[in-house]
C-alpha cells in the first residue's frame, strides 16, 4: 500500500491542514515507511472476529450509561469564552460563513 | 531540609499532621528546587516543568495549612503535587505541550486534578509532555525538550517525560502522568522512578485531554510503589456524572495488600519480550530483579502472547484514528490558537491548525484520517480493533497460567536527545512493550530495577489482570523492601539539582 | 395506484426530517435546551468541547426515541451504536458530530396518512439519536459571521425514509402526519418556526420502469406551504435539465420563498468522506425489552389507534376518524361533546364543518374554543331532539362563540336560555302545524293547482310559505309530511 502525494494532498485537506511541498514530501516517505509496518498487520486472519472498540468490553459487558432529563449547567459564558480568539455580544466571531 | 525531598509520601503526610512540618515550608522548599526547571530554549535544567505561580501555590499550601491546624487534614494533606499538562486546571495555564493552547485557562479542573485537591494536595505547577500527549521521548514538547535528569543529554522519556523528570530530580514528590501507549511507564523506567497505569476506566478521563480516547489513562509517577498505591487510591474511583467511560467499580484503597507475602506467586514470562531486540543491559537488569522475586518465593512460568510484535501497527493505526477526531476541535473557533488576518474560514482553519500544531501531532493526525477515510476503514481500522481483541484474549490465556506478567518496558535504556527524532518510525518501534497492555485496557506498572548501559536506569514492566493494581503495587512494593534500587538518585549534574 | 406523472416523468421522494426532542437538557450535556436564550449562555464546557470535556447520555432522550419507534410499529434495537461523524464547520465544535451510523436505535416502522380517499404507507428506513449543532448569524457582521452555540447538543431524531413518496402532494401529507405523530406523543412541540422540525426532501425524477434517476437534497423546508412549491419547482427544474440534455448532479439545494426557485449550495469538498467510526467516548447503547414494554404501557393511545376506535365505537367513516384525530384536542374535544349529546357523527358534522370553519378563519388552536366541548353537545342534543332545527343551531352557536351564554348555569340550561331568549323554539306540534297549513293551501290556490299540475317547484314555494307563516320555526321535515299528506 503506498500512498502518493495526491493522496497528501486530500488527507491534508480533509484535515484542514496545509502542508509546504517539502514537509509534503517528507510526510510521505515517513507515512509510506509506516504503513510497510502495516501491511502485515492486514494480512492476518480475522474472520469471526469481533472488533474491540471498547476495551472494558473484554473485561466485562458494557452498556451506555443514562443521566436523568436535568438541565443543572448554570450559564458560565464568561468564564467558558475567557479564551476564545474573537468575541462579541457573546457571539464567537468567524471569518463570514457562507451558506 | 535537605532531606524533606527524600521522605516518602505517607512520612511526609505524616509529619505534616503531626505539625512537625509546614506546607508552606515544604510547598517553598519544592518551588525552589523547581525553579531552574521551567522548559526552554536556554534551559540548562531537567525543563520538566512547564509553568509555575507560586502564589497559587503557597496561597494552596496555607489554605492546606488551616485544614491541617482545623483538624479537617485529607489523607495527603499539604503535600505537594505536580500535573501533568494534559489535565486541565484552573488555576494554571494548560497547554497540553503545544502552541494550540498557549495561553490557555480552562474554567474548570480535571477530576483527578479535584479528587488529588481534596486529598489535600498542593499543586506545584504543569509539567512538561510530548505534544497532545504524542511521542516517547519529550522531544516534541512546543516549549522545550525535558531532560533526563541521570543525563541532561539524553531523554526523559516520552509522553510524560517531564513528569518522570520532576520527581527524579525531586522537583516534586509526586506527579500525575498519561499512559495511552506507554507514557508513564516508559518514562518512569527511564528515569528510575515508579509509575502504574491503571486499568482502563479505573480514573475519571474528564478533564484530560484527549490523545485516544480507548487508550488514555492517568496514573501516578513517584519514587515508591508505596507512594504511587497512595496516590493511585486518591486519583482513582467512578466519575458517573462525566466520563462515560469511567468503570462503576467500588474506590479500592491500593494501599492493603502492600505487605502480602509472595510466596507460591506465579510470574509470567512472555518468549515474545525476549527476542533479540532487547538489549543486553536491560535483559540483565531484569534478571536481577526476577531472581530477588523468586528469593521471595515467586515461580517464573514461560507464557506466549504471539501477537507482540503485531501490536505496534494496531496502535498506530488506532491510537492516531482517534486522535485525528479528537483533535478536531482545534480550529481556532471557540479557544486556543487562531491564526492572523484569515482571509476567510478555510484559510483560518489550515493556517491555525498547521502553525498550532507540530509536526508529529500533524502526521498523526494525517495517519488517522487516511485509515479512517472511505475505502479504508475496514482494510485498517476495523482489522486492527480485530486484532486488539486477539491480543486481549492473548493475554486472558496466559493469565490462566500466571498471576503477573513481567516483562521490560523498553528495548533499551535512554537514548540521546536528537538520536531518534529524525526518524519517528524507530521510536514507534520502542513501544513493543508497553502497547500490548494498553491495547488490552490491562494494569501495567515499571519498577526500577537497577542500572543498565551508561549508567542509565532501566524499569522492569509489571502487567496484571484487570482491575489487578493492588497486586502489582504488592509485587512492586515487597521487591523494594528488599533492594534499593527505587531510592538511586541521579548524580548531580549541574548545581540546580542539589 | 398509479401516481400521477409530470410531463410523463415519475416524482421520487425520499424525506429526512430532523426532530428536535423535547428534553430539558441536551443530549450529551447538562445545559437547557429552552429556545431563544442569549447567545452562548445555554452552552455549557462540554458543548463548546473544551478541551477535557466528555459527553454522558440523556436518558430522556433514549426514552422519546423508544417513543417514538413504538409509534411507527418499528422495531427499538436492543443494541445500538454511536458513530463520530466527522467534518470541519464553525457551529460544529468537536470537529465531529456524534450520531448513529451502521445501527441506529429504530430500524423500519411505517407513516400512514390519507391523500384525498387514498391510504398511503411511506416506509420508514431508520431513525437515529444525534446532537444538533450551533448557529451561524451573518446580518450584523461585516465579513465576519457570529457563532451561538446554545443549540449546540439539543438532541434530535433523525428521521428517514424510503423513496417511497409519488407526488408533492403526497410529501406534504407525509410532513403533516410525521409532524402530527412527534407532537401528538409529546415527544417534540412541532414548532417549525423555531426550527423544531426541520425537513428534507430528496428529489429525483425518472421515466416510469426506468433505474432511479440522481437526486438532489432540498434542505430546511420549515413550512407546510413552501414545502410543496419547492418540490413542485425543483421536480420541474429536473425534468427541464433533463429534456435539455443535462445530466443531474448530485446536490444540496436551498429553496427561496422570495424567487419561489431552488438553488444550489456552495458544493463543500470532500463533503462526503465523513469517516464515521464508532465513538470511543460511549459504550454501545443497551435497550431492555422490559424498558420497551413499559414505554409501550405508558404511551397515549396513538392517533391510528384512535382512529380505529372511532370508527368502531362510534360508527364513524374513515375520514371523519382521521380528521377528528388530527390532534389530541381535538379528539378530546369530539369525544367530550359526544358524552353530553350521544350523537356522535352530528357531533363530527358540527366540529368538521362549523367549529374548524371558525377555528382556522380566526387563527385558533382547538384549545382556544370559546365553545366548550359540553355547551356543543348541549346544542347538539336540542338539535337531535328537534328542538331547534339547524339553521336555528347555527344561531345560537354564534351567541355561544360570543359569550352570550348566561353564566353560572349547566350547558343544557344556557342552550335553552338563549332558545328561549331568541325565541328560536321549532314548533313541533302538529294541530297548531295543520291549522296553518291549511292556511296556506287557503290563501295559495294557483300554486296548490300547479303542483297537481306536475311542478314540483310549487310544492317549494308552500313549504316556503308555511315557514314563513310560522315565522320559522316549524319544522321542515313535519311541513313535508303534512303538506305531502294534504295534497297527495
Amino acid at each position: 500500500m503506498s500512498l502518493q502525494s495526491d493522496d497528501i494532498q486530500r488527507i491534508a485537506s480533509l484535515a484542514r491542514l496545509s502542508l509546504t511541498p517539502e514537509k509534503s514530501e517528507r510526510m510521505l516517505a515517513q507515512i509510506n515507511d509506516f504503513f510497510d509496518l502495516v501491511e502485515q498487520m492486514r494480512a492476518v486472519d480475522t474472520q469471526g472476529l469481533e472488533p474491540l472498540a471498547h476495551p472494558v468490553a473484554a473485561m466485562q459487558d458494557i452498556a451506555l450509561r443514562l443521566r436523568e432529563d436535568v438541565a443543572s449547567e448554570p450559564n458560565n459564558r464568561e468564564a467558558n469564552q475567557r479564551s476564545a480568539p474573537a468575541v462579541e455580544h457573546g457571539l464567537f466571531l468567524v471569518p463570514r460563513v457562507i451558506e | 531540609m535537605s532531606d524533606l525531598h527524600d521522605l516518602s509520601l505517607a512520612e511526609m503526610a505524616r509529619q505534616l499532621r503531626d505539625r512537625r512540618l509546614g506546607a508552606v515550608e515544604t510547598a517553598k522548599h519544592f518551588l525552589q528546587r523547581a525553579a531552574g526547571h521551567l522548559a526552554g530554549a536556554d534551559s540548562t535544567g531537567t525543563g520538566a516543568y512547564l509553568a509555575l505561580d507560586p502564589e497559587v501555590t503557597l496561597a494552596q499550601a496555607h489554605a492546606a495549612q488551616a485544614r491541617l491546624d482545623g483538624g479537617q487534614a485529607g489523607v495527603l494533606e499539604g503535600v505537594p503535587v505536580a500535573h501533568k499538562d494534559i489535565f486541565v486546571t484552573r488555576d494554571f495555564p494548560t497547554t497540553a505541550g503545544s502552541r494550540m493552547l498557549e495561553g490557555y485557562r480552562s474554567p474548570f479542573d480535571a477530576t483527578v486534578v479535584t479528587r488529588l485537591a481534596q486529598a489535600g494536595m498542593v499543586t506545584l505547577g504543569k509539567l512538561n509532555c510530548d505534544e497532545f500527549a504524542m511521542g516517547s521521548a519529550n522531544e516534541n514538547s512546543a516549549f522545550g525538550v525535558s531532560r533526563n535528569p541521570w543525563d541532561l543529554q539524553r531523554v526523559p522519556g516520552g509522553s510524560s517525560g517531564g513528569s518522570a523528570a520532576a520527581v527524579a530530580a525531586a522537583l516534586t514528590p509526586a506527579a500525575t502522568g498519561t499512559d495511552t501507549g506507554g507514557s508513564i511507564r516508559q518514562p518512569a523506567s527511564f528515569c528510575g522512578i515508579t509509575g502504574i497505569k491503571p486499568t482502563y476506566g479505573r480514573a475519571s478521563r474528564y478533564g484530560m485531554i484527549a490523545y485516544a480516547s480507548s487508550l488514555d489513562q492517568a496514573g501516578p509517577m513517584a519514587r515508591s510503589a508505596e507512594d504511587c498505591a497512595l496516590l493511585l487510591s486518591a486519583m482513582c474511583g467512578p466519575d458517573l456524572d462525566r466520563d462515560s467511560t469511567s468503570l462503576d467499580v467500588p474506590a479500592e484503597d491500593f494501599s492493603l495488600r502492600l505487605n502480602d507475602s509472595l510466596q507460591g506467586l506465579r510470574i509470567g514470562l512472555p518468549e515474545q519480550f525476549w527476542g533479540q531486540g532487547l538489549a543486553d543491559d536491560v535483559r540483565a537488569a531484569i534478571d536481577q530483579a526476577l531472581a530477588e522475586l523468586k528469593r521471595l518465593g515467586a515461580v517464573v512460568v514461560p507464557v506466549q502472547l504471539p501477537r507482540t510484535e503485531l501490536s505496534i501497527p494496531v496502535y498506530y493505526i488506532l491510537a492516531p484514528a482517534e486522535a485525528s477526531s479528537n483533535l478536531s476541535r482545534f480550529d481556532g473557533v471557540k479557544f486556543g490558537h487562531r491564526a492572523a488576518d484569515p482571509v476567510d474560514l478555510l484559510d483560518m482553519y489550515r493556517r491555525t491548525r498547521s502553525e498550532g500544531f507540530g509536526e508529529e501531532v500533524q502526521r498523526r493526525i494525517m495517519i488517522g484520517t487516511y485509515v479512517l477515510s472511505h475505502g479504508y476503514y475496514d482494510a485498517y481500522y476495523l482489522q486492527a480493533q480485530k486484532i486488539r481483541r486477539m491480543i486481549a484474549n492473548d493475554f486472558q490465556q496466559a493469565f490462566t497460567q500466571c498471576d503477573v506478567i513481567v516483562g521490560p518496558v523498553a528495548p533499551t535504556v535512554a537514548w540521546a536527545l536528537g538520536e531518534k527524532s529524525a526518524d519517528p518510525l524507530s521510536s514507534y518501534l520502542a513501544d513493543i512493550y508497553t502497547l500490548p497492555a494498553s491495547l488490552a485496557g490491562l494494569p501495567g506498572m515499571s519498577v526500577p530495577c537497577g542500572l543498565g548501559a551508561h549508567g542509565m536506569p532501566v524499569g522492569m514492566q509489571l502487567i496484571g489482570n484487570y482491575l489487578q493494581e493492588s497486586r502489582l503495587l504488592n509485587v512492586a512494593h515487597q521487591l523494594q523492601q528488599h533492594t534499593d534500587w527505587h531510592q538511586r538518585r541521579p548524580a548531580p549534574a549541574s548545581k540546580e539539582i542539589a | 395506484m398509479s401516481a400521477r406523472l409530470v410531463q410523463g416523468y415519475e416524482v421520487v421522494i425520499g424525506f429526512e426530517t430532523h426532530a428536535q426532542l423535547s428534553t430539558q437538557s441536551k443530549i450529551f450535556s447538562r445545559a437547557p435546551t429552552a429556545f431563544g436564550a442569549e447567545p452562548n449562555t445555554q452552552a455549557c464546557a462540554v458543548d463548546l468541547a473544551l478541551p477535557g470535556t466528555l459527553p454522558v447520555m440523556n436518558r430522556g432522550a433514549v426514552e422519546r426515541a423508544i417513543q417514538f419507534g413504538l409509534a411507527v410499529g418499528s422495531h427499538v434495537a436492543e443494541r445500538s451504536v454511536f458513530a463520530r461523524k466527522n467534518y470541519f464547520y464553525p457551529d460544529l465544535p468537536k470537529g465531529y458530530q456524534i450520531s448513529q451510523f451502521e445501527i441506529p436505535v429504530v430500524q423500519g416502522g411505517t407513516v400512514q396518512f390519507y391523500l384525498g380517499d387514498e391510504l398511503k404507507t411511506v416506509r420508514l428506513v431508520r431513525a437515529h439519536l444525534e446532537e444538533d449543532a450551533g448557529k451561524s448569524l451573518h446580518e450584523d457582521f461585516v465579513g465576519m459571521s457570529g457563532i451561538d452555540l446554545n443549540r449546540a447538543g439539543t438532541p434530535l431524531l433523525e428521521i428517514v425514509t424510503e423513496p417511497d413518496i409519488r407526488s408533492s402532494e403526497e410529501a406534504v401529507a407525509y410532513a403533516k402526519e410525521l409532524h402530527k405523530i412527534v407532537t401528538w406523543i409529546g415527544i417534540c412541540d412541532g414548532n417549525m418556526q423555531e426550527g423544531s422540525f426541520r425537513c428534507d426532501a430528496n428529489v429525483s425524477v425518472r421515466k416510469p420502469g426506468q433505474p432511479l434517476g440522481t437526486r438532489r437534497e432540498i434542505k430546511n423546508l420549515n413550512s407546510f406551504k413552501f414545502m410543496q412549491q419547492a418540490i413542485d419547482y425543483e421536480v420541474r427544474w429536473q425534468i427541464e435539465q433533463i429534456e435539455d440534455g443535462h445530466a443531474i448532479q448530485q446536490a444540496t439545494v436551498l429553496f427561496d420563498p422570495d424567487t419561489g426557485e431552488t438553488r444550489a449550495m456552495r458544493t463543500k469538498e470532500d463533503a462526503a468522506d465523513y469517516r464515521y467510526f464508532p465513538d470511543p467516548d460511549l459504550p454501545p447503547l443497551v435497550i431492555a425489552r422490559e424498558w420497551v414494554e413499559d414505554v409501550r404501557a405508558q404511551m397515549r393511545e396513538l392517533p391510528r389507534v384512535m382512529a380505529a376506535r372511532f370508527m368502531d365505537q362510534y360508527g364513524l367513516p374513515a375520514y371523519d376518524a382521521t380528521t377528528l384525530t388530527q390532534s389530541q384536542a381535538m379528539a378530546a374535544y369530539f369525544e367530550a361533546t359526544t358524552r353530553a349529546c350521544q350523537q356522535p357523527k352530528l357531533a363530527s358534522n358540527w366540529i368538521m364543518g362549523e367549529v374548524s370553519r371558525r377555528l382556522n378563519s380566526g387563527e385558533l388552536s382547538i384549545e382556544q374554543l370559546p365553545v366548550s366541548a359540553e355547551q356543543l353537545g348541549a346544542l347538539i342534543t336540542r338539535i337531535s331532539d328537534s328542538t331547534l332545527s339547524n339553521n336555528a343551531g347555527k344561531q345560537v352557536f354564534d351567541a355561544l362563540w360570543n359569550g352570550e351564554a348566561p353564566a353560572g348555569q349547566a350547558a343544557l340550561a344556557q342552550v335553552d336560555a338563549l332558545i328561549e331568549a331568541k325565541g328560536l323554539k321549532q314548533m313541533n306540534d302538529s294541530s297548531a302545524l295543520e291549522a296553518i297549513v291549511d292556511e296556506v293551501l287557503a290563501a295559495n290556490a294557483d300554486n296548490v293547482a300547479q303542483y297537481k299540475a306536475g311542478k314540483d317547484k310549487a310544492f317549494n314555494a308552500l313549504v316556503g310559505q308555511v315557514m314563513k307563516a310560522s315565522k320559522g320555526k316549524a319544522n321542515p321535515q313535519q311541513v313535508n309530511a303534512a303538506l305531502k299528506a294534504r295534497l297527495g
